[in-house]
């Protein structure tokens, strides 16, 4: 099939009055470059745009917004495509805004301590270019390297660090906005809080659903001097997660705290040697930071802690060599699963920390029930669990199978009080999800907040909030929350 | 739980001003009254809807009805060491989680550990139309939906009646201690600034009657080092002043004049206004009392790359309580308010004459 041809058919004056605003090189239709931009993080879904555009300014993103909206054409933004949830999945018949070309940390203040950055700065970048101030930006999601401010902000991204340290909703002060007409609002202020509304919250973690993104006022924070880790190895999952609970009871907020499971213990260690103990049921990471005194005596109340809720070994990393081989295995769980198996599907609820004996134990029955084999690694200091289902997309009917078992896992996490989604998002994935949790007078809610920013829809539709008619093809499974008892658990 | 489940009642009036388009000027213990632009409606008292719903300390976090008092809060989360991380004033004695959340109020720790907004995971309300909505949740990590609890932090009971909160918690420090460094203003903002940006335990940081005051929250160790790089000397009243600056309790808030709030960026300049001006925030909240006109101070505010708000005033005062938005941001706010409130008998006219 021809479909640069058609691509280029399809609507050639919108391309050519995009050009005219943003330069021809910035508009992309030919079939072969648009290919890169067909999915983001999640490549199970992928769609070509009608084009490309990617614009280097702010007032080029209004003018670029403003015809789009003329037009009617619905309108995509895109930061560094990193995002889990398909978020960034183009339109056929829509527009791919990239914004990688607003790149530039605009300015960096020593006395604020914040840093105005466009929306293509990535993560990072932006700690690299503060530390010389003994500084840093907080949120740290996994795709630190590569993923962008501006789709930090769309999808409110958290990081290992966020129990102590926040998501980006914590960490951001202000906001430049481009409506769907293209006008240029700011929300929030470069003092602590803002006239009217909290705009600056609804819009972190709005999936690009209400405007666009075109600059941030982050908020930086001194380094801590010290950051120390203690692992520990147990031999019940029920241990280690009573020894979080504990630890967490007992007045220490941890930087990070780290949970895998046996499975992702052995895949990581296989990968990464970081030292974990293969015969371990669990490991516990537990990060402390601050000033000497402050890590030293939080260290000695942890390895207590975890000592009397049996730990059957404790380690502490006292150099910082040993404390990121202890993390390095962590941080390669999910590459270190896609080593053992052809490919897998990564789940992103988040439950109260209470739970998770309830529901680690009704994974291994949902695994067993399946014949797929599941990997867990726990964000546990903040209840975000990441089952990780291991199986086979060249076998028939194997996708199929593991997205029933991910859409098992997160009815669970609604049935005990948690969310389907904890840092990933909706975006196209988790539509479906969005039925269990939300009943549907909050879904029209959810719809109505959309049309008070975008009336027409052109901004990512289809993405985020799943339509009442699509909740209804799936009312055969609809579980609201507290309307199927937590007795029920025992089906599984 | 112990506790009082009034929802029914809640949901009905609601239901009832709804179809009658009948104004409500919904109420707690009315402790913040004096906020916002005055208005009118017949009472809808949250009060009565009491109790906590849940609070599980290792969970860090706790669900409690909006008519649950501070006070009971703070009891059953002293009894477990742990603390409402933004320090909120009250303002009565009988003050409601519920007016706390809406008024979206921070006390001194706010620069430091975050703010009433950035401590709510989840909320239930009654909207314009008398439906019953939860969102969020009691988990610290949730992106499924739009961020609408943080939405109603603030936004002064006009997008939803408050119903059920579920807030984040903090574990208590170890220890506080407050230091004082008698200072000019200029010196006292430049000393705020250069700490701020320090790997110390700070907790406070206020400016009034020529004292710098710092507070510091940690463990003994922690705290004693950074003492030791800060120096001055120890404030023996230290937990009497930051509870008297939080409550607006200190001479400073006794007089009969309009009470202004500007919120600036830290690097604002010093006021020069001696008496009439107190810090808070590490220079970020600036308490001025001030015979400037209201449209004089707002955009005042404005230069600072601030806002100002009118925050407490005499009944005779007829202006403006917050710095006004710009056109497509107040449309915003119209059509964000209309999409929870069609009817508009929320609170309405509580924070500009369209929302």
């Amino acid at each position: 099939m021809d479909s640069q041809a058609s691509n280029q058919s399809r609507n050639p004056e919108l391309a050519k009055a995009l050009r005219v605003i943003v330069g021809s090189d910035a508009v992309v239709t030919d079939e072969e470059a648009l290919r890169p931009f067909e999915c983001d993080g999640l490549t199970a879904y992928r769609e070509l745009p009608l084009m490309v555009v990617l614009p280097s300014t702010i007032e080029e993103v209004q003018r670029v917004m403003r015809t789009c909206a003329q037009q009617s054409v619905p309108v995509v933004t895109r930061g560094a495509g990193t995002g889990l949830s398909g978020g960034a999945l183009p339109l056929s018949d829509g527009v791919l805004l990239s914004l990688t070309r607003m790149n530039q940390i605009l300015d960096i203040n020593d006395s604020t301590h914040t840093a105005r950055v466009q929306p293509g700065v990535r993560n990072l970048a932006i700690s690299e270019a503060v530390q010389h101030l003994g500084l840093y930006y907080a949120p740290d999601p996994s795709s630190q390297i590569a993923c962008s401010i501006g789709g930090n902000v769309a999808e409110n991204s958290g990081g290992v660090h966020c129990l102590k340290y926040g998501l980006t909703v914590h960490n951001i002060l202000q906001l430049k906005v481009v409506t769907v007409d293209g006008e240029l609002i700011t929300v929030g202020s470069e003092a602590l809080d803002a006239p009217g509304y909290d705009l600056l919250a609804l819009m972190t973690g709005s999936e690009g659903m209400l405007g666009i993104v075109v600059e941030v006022l982050v908020k930086l924070l001194p380094i801590p001097p010290v950051a120390q880790v203690v692992m520990a190895a147990f031999d019940e999952v029920e241990r280690a997660g009573d020894a979080v609970a504990a630890i967490i009871g007992g007045g220490i907020l941890p930087a990070g705290l780290e949970m895998m499971d046996n499975y992702a213990i052995t895949a990581a260690e296989d990968f990464v040697h970081a030292g974990y103990p293969v015969d371990a049921a669990a490991i516990l990471l537990c990060e402390l930071d601050g000033t000497q005194d402050e890590v030293d005596s939080q260290i000695a109340k942890v390895e207590k802690i975890l000592t009397e809720y049996g730990a059957t070994d404790t380690q502490v990393a006292t150099d910082e060599q040993t404390r990121q081989r202890f993390w390095s295995g962590r941080k390669a769980a999910f590459p270190a699963v896609g080593r053992i198996s052809p490919d897998y599907y990564c789940i992103d609820g988040t439950i109260p920390r209470r739970e998770l004996g309830t529901v680690l134990t009704a994974i291994s029955s949902l695994s067993e029930e399946f014949g797929l084999r599941v990997a867990n690694v726990f964000h546990a200091g903040d209840g975000n669990l990441h089952p990780l289902i291991l199986y086979d997309a060249n076998k028939e009917g194997e996708l199929e199978k593991t997205e029933e078992l991910g859409n098992r896992i997160l009815e669970l996490c609604v049935e005990v009080g948690g969310t389907v989604t904890g840092e990933h998002g909706v975006g196209v994935e988790k539509l479906r999800p969005m039925c269990l949790q939300f009943e549907d007078p909050v879904i029209e809610q959810f719809h109505a907040v959309k049309a008070a920013w975008d009336p027409h829809s052109l901004l990512n539709p289809g993405k985020a909030v799943p339509t009442l008619a699509r909740c209804a093809e799936f009312g055969a499974m609809h579980v609201h929350q507290g309307n199927l008892p937590f007795s029920n658990l025992e089906r599984f | 739980m112990p506790g009082r489940d009034d929802i029914d009642r809640l949901v009905e009036k609601v239901r009832t001003s709804h179809r009658n388009s009948e104004p409500l000027r919904i109420c707690g213990s009315g402790s913040k009254f004096f906020l916002g632009r005055p208005i009118v409606g017949s009472v809808l008292d949250v009060k009565q809807h009491t109790g906590i719903v849940s609070y599980e300390p290792s969970e860090l976090v706790l669900t409690a009805r909006a008519g649950t008092t501070l006070r009971e809060i703070t009891k059953a989360l002293t009894a477990s060491g742990q603390i409402l991380g933004f320090e909120p004033p009250w303002f009565g004695e009988n003050a409601t989680l519920g007016g706390t959340v809406a008024c979206g109020l921070s006390g001194p720790r706010r620069p430091f550990s975050g703010s009433a907004r950035d401590f709510v995971l989840g909320i239930k309300c009654i909207t314009g139309k008398g439906e019953l909505m939860s969102f969020g949740g009691q988990v610290i990590k949730n992106v499924a939906g739009y961020d609408v609890s943080r939405l109603m932090v603030g936004a002064l009971g006009s997008l939803g009646v408050l119903t059920e909160i579920s807030i984040r918690l903090l574990p208590r420090h170890e220890l506080e201690t407050t230091l004082m460094l008698e200072l000019d203003e200029k010196s006292a903002l430049d000393e705020m600034i250069r700490l701020s940006g320090l790997p110390i335990p700070i907790s406070g940081l206020s400016y009034s009657s020529g004292l710098l005051r710092i507070r510091l929250s940690g463990t003994e160790n922690g705290i004693a080092s950074a003492a030791a790089q800060i120096g001055g000397q120890d404030d023996a009243n230290g937990p009497e002043y930051w509870l008297q600056l939080k409550e607006q309790k200190l001479s400073f808030f006794n007089r009969n004049q309009i009470l202004w709030r500007l919120s600036v960026p830290v690097t604002a300049p010093a006021m020069n206004l001696g008496n009439d001006c107190l810090i808070d925030w590490g220079g970020a909240l600036r308490w001025v009392y001030t015979d400037k006109t209201d449209q004089e101070m707002f955009e005042f505010a404005r230069q600072l790359r601030g806002h100002a708000t009118v925050f407490r005033a005499e009944s005779y005062y007829q202006g403006e309580r917050f710095s006004q938005l710009s056109g497509v941001v107040a449309d915003l706010h119209t059509r964000l308010k209309s999409s929870f409130d069609p009817a508009g008998i929320l609170n309405s006219g509580i924070m500009y004459s369209n929302v």
